[in-house]
């Protein structure tokens, strides 16, 4: 009986295995298909191949004087050579800031600390806000009423409010601003979390796993909780984008990363009341800002277009 | 219906309750000494003693929690450091600036948001609809503060000299003031008096002033130097707005009382304006709700880049000075104003749409 079994067991390992595939490749297929996510993913490809080789790329090093290293002003405009600056004017092709430093550089190491920024609160966020969704969830009761109550109440401050205020308890600095955005973040995960158990918890095959004996810590992350992952990932890839852009206005407001920090909120920040005198000086680090944040809203976008069926239209 | 609008005022107390806690909680994690802390650090001892017995710091925790919740139930966020004035009179001078600046990048976000919607629902797919979706996915990937800075450049240095020209900053012109409409009707207001904080409240909404006192030069000024602050506020809320009108109206467009409406031969505008977007704007209505919050926190970036003096611009400050109590009394105000709205649009919910009201 036992040798008629196995092969049986071993054809249903493969065949799981086959179907796990094809239905990775399908939706890696759908992924691709989706423009929008095509489009954010080469963008956000370029961006990660910048950041890796920034140093490469850069001229500089971010915080590099260039007085007496060259003759170039404060706050010059961009002197492109191919483009007919004199050969004789050295080149900085986004221009130098109130430090004489150079701006490309500065945008380029910026990259750096913005995917920094993205990967690590969302990914901070993620890690809590699914122990929490995840407990509340499979618990059920008064611990789930505790979390999802907090959650709303965190929910109830705009988020960047409610991260200004933290870093104002906390002190400024990168560290709290990161610590703050990814505490206003978590209640978005712990929710996605709760539904995908919620809506899985109660199904014949959790209902088989915990039959044949499964702890209820196996049942929970080998058996429910994988069904959280797409949705996470759609959630976390928009919540990158967000998590760049409130990181970047508490750097603008001199809450968050401080000079000389090449981060492109303080970039802007530092350089904002030299708007009609210098505008090349606030111009790049936004447009960097915009072009990182559209790049992980475009491929969220694609990604939940692809990943969930029922919103493909 | 009675039952459910009861059910969800009911909701909303344990969430402002939280925010309460919340804020408390944050207040006593200030590192150091709560009274240098609130009152700064140039406190005098029995400064200090004098407020540590006013707000029970001596005393236990939920004591002290129970007449923290108290004094702000009679509207007591205690005083500011840096202007030793009560943080409650500061809100109310400040606060018509952003309600007026706010309701006014809203109207704008509605105004373009949703015909750019409706159109690109409508012609889906066509040149005009990918226009609009590649706008609105810029608009919501962009910095408020940039775009407001931005503005400021091409309006107000590059457009100099045109009739396009806009100021960069402030709420009226050099020798332009707004004559509050008390004074205009003459009525009798006497200073202190909870009358003079009422008419001062609106008073201070330079176009509601303008409007009802009939000055056409200040409206004019007041609302040349809104638009900039006002546009580069609502991109995000209008980005948002326009998005969720298309998917909304896609999906109402599909329904087969549409079908229905066209076959009966009714004008194709009349089918759209009428059967479909009435409907549509449903789900339209939350996502206006919520944007509140958005336009409460990017009123902290576009008042400090156009020298607004709002509450925005006030927290900000307050921040960089470290005077927590306007911190914290603003934060809870923002916070509470923000639940109250989305309250307001569940309830206008139940009026709108019939089939909550049968449930």
């Amino acid at each position: 009986m036992t040798e008629n079994k196995l092969p049986n067991l071993k054809g249903q390992d493969e065949e799981t295995k086959f179907q796990s595939d094809s239905l990775l490749k399908l939706t890696l297929r759908n992924i691709l298909r989706q423009r929008s996510s095509l489009i954010g993913g080469t963008i956000l490809l370029f961006l990660l191949l910048v950041a890796i080789f920034a140093p490469s790329i850069a001229p500089f090093e971010p915080n590099f004087v260039l007085i007496g290293h060259e003759d170039v002003k404060r706050r010059s405009d961009p002197c492109i050579h191919l483009l007919g600056c004199p050969e004789e004017q050295p080149q900085h092709i986004l221009g130098t800031d109130g430090n004489v430093r150079d701006v490309f550089s500065r945008v380029v190491f910026g990259t750096r600390v913005s995917l920094f920024v993205g990967f690590t609160t969302v990914g901070f966020a993620i890690i809590i806000g699914t122990l929490l969704g995840a407990l509340g969830g499979f618990l059920g009761g008064w611990v789930d009423n505790l979390i999802m109550r907090t959650m709303d109440v965190l929910l109830a401050f705009p988020s960047l409010l409610l991260a200004i205020a933290i870093v104002s308890v906390l002190g400024h600095g990168l560290q709290n601003a990161l610590l703050a955005i990814a505490i206003v973040s978590i209640p978005i995960y712990a929710r996605v979390v709760r539904g995908s158990v919620l809506s899985v918890k109660e199904q014949e095959y959790v209902s088989a796993s915990r039959a044949l004996g499964g702890g209820s810590m196996h049942i929970l992350f080998r058996r429910i909780l994988p069904n959280a992952i797409p949705p996470l990932i759609v959630q976390g890839t928009l919540g990158i984008g967000t998590a760049i852009l409130d990181a970047a206005a508490l750097s603008f407001l001199g809450l968050g990363a401080q000079p000389p920090t090449a981060e492109w909120g303080t970039m802007l920040g530092t350089e904002r009341n030299q708007i009609f005198t210098a505008p090349h000086l606030v111009l790049y680090p936004g447009i960097a800002i915009m072009i990182t944040v559209l790049a992980f809203n475009l491929l969220g976008d694609g990604l939940r277009d692809a990943i969930d069926p029922r919103l493909k239209k | 219906m009675t039952q459910y609008a009861i059910r969800r005022i009911l909701y909303s107390i344990p969430v402002i309750f939280g925010i309460l806690l919340v804020t408390f909680v944050m207040a006593r994690s200030i590192p150091g000494d709560p009274c240098t802390a609130m009152l700064g650090e140039k406190a005098s001892p029995e400064a200090c003693e004098r407020f540590t017995q006013q707000y029970g710091l001596d005393k236990p925790i939920p004591v002290q929690f129970a007449a923290y919740m108290k004094n702000i139930a009679q509207g007591d966020f205690g005083d500011s450091i840096r202007f030793s004035r009560p943080v409650s009179t500061i809100l109310l001078e400040r606060l018509p600036t952003t309600i007026e600046l706010g309701l006014f990048a809203l109207f704008f976000a509605v105004l373009v948001g949703i015909p750019a919607g409706v159109i690109s629902a409508v012609r889906r797919n066509s040149a005009i609809d990918v226009g609009v979706m590649i706008a609105a996915n810029t608009g919501i990937s962009m910095p408020v503060y940039w775009l407001g800075l931005v503005l400021a450049y091409v309006f107000a240095l590059l457009l100099k000299d045109t009739p396009f020209w806009l100021p960069p900053s402030g709420r009226l012109s050099a020798g332009v003031s707004a004559i509050p409409f008390y004074e205009v009707f003459q009525w009798e207001v006497i200073e202190g008096t909870t009358r003079y904080t009422f008419m001062e409240f609106f008073a201070n909404m330079y176009i509601f002033n303008s409007v009802i006192t009939r000055d056409w030069e200040v409206l004019s000024d007041v609302i040349k130097h809104i638009i900039l602050p006002a546009v580069a506020l609502s991109t995000i809320p209008l980005a948002i707005i326009a998005r969720m009108t298309r998917s909304s109206m896609l999906e109402v467009l599909r329904q087969d009382y549409i079908r229905t409406a066209r076959a009966k031969g009714l004008f194709e505008r009349f089918v759209i304006l009428k059967h479909a977007l009435r409907n549509a704007l449903l789900p339209v209505i939350t996502i206006i709700g919520l944007q509140v919050g958005t336009l409460f926190a990017g009123a902290v970036l576009t008042e400090t880049i156009f020298g607004f003096a709002g509450i925005g611009r006030m927290l900000f400050e307050a921040i960089t000075a470290r005077d927590f109590p306007i911190v914290q009394g603003f934060t809870i105000v923002i916070a509470v104003g923000y639940v109250s709205v989305n309250l307001l649009v569940d309830l206008t919910y139940v009026f709108i749409d019939p089939r909550i009201r049968l449930e």
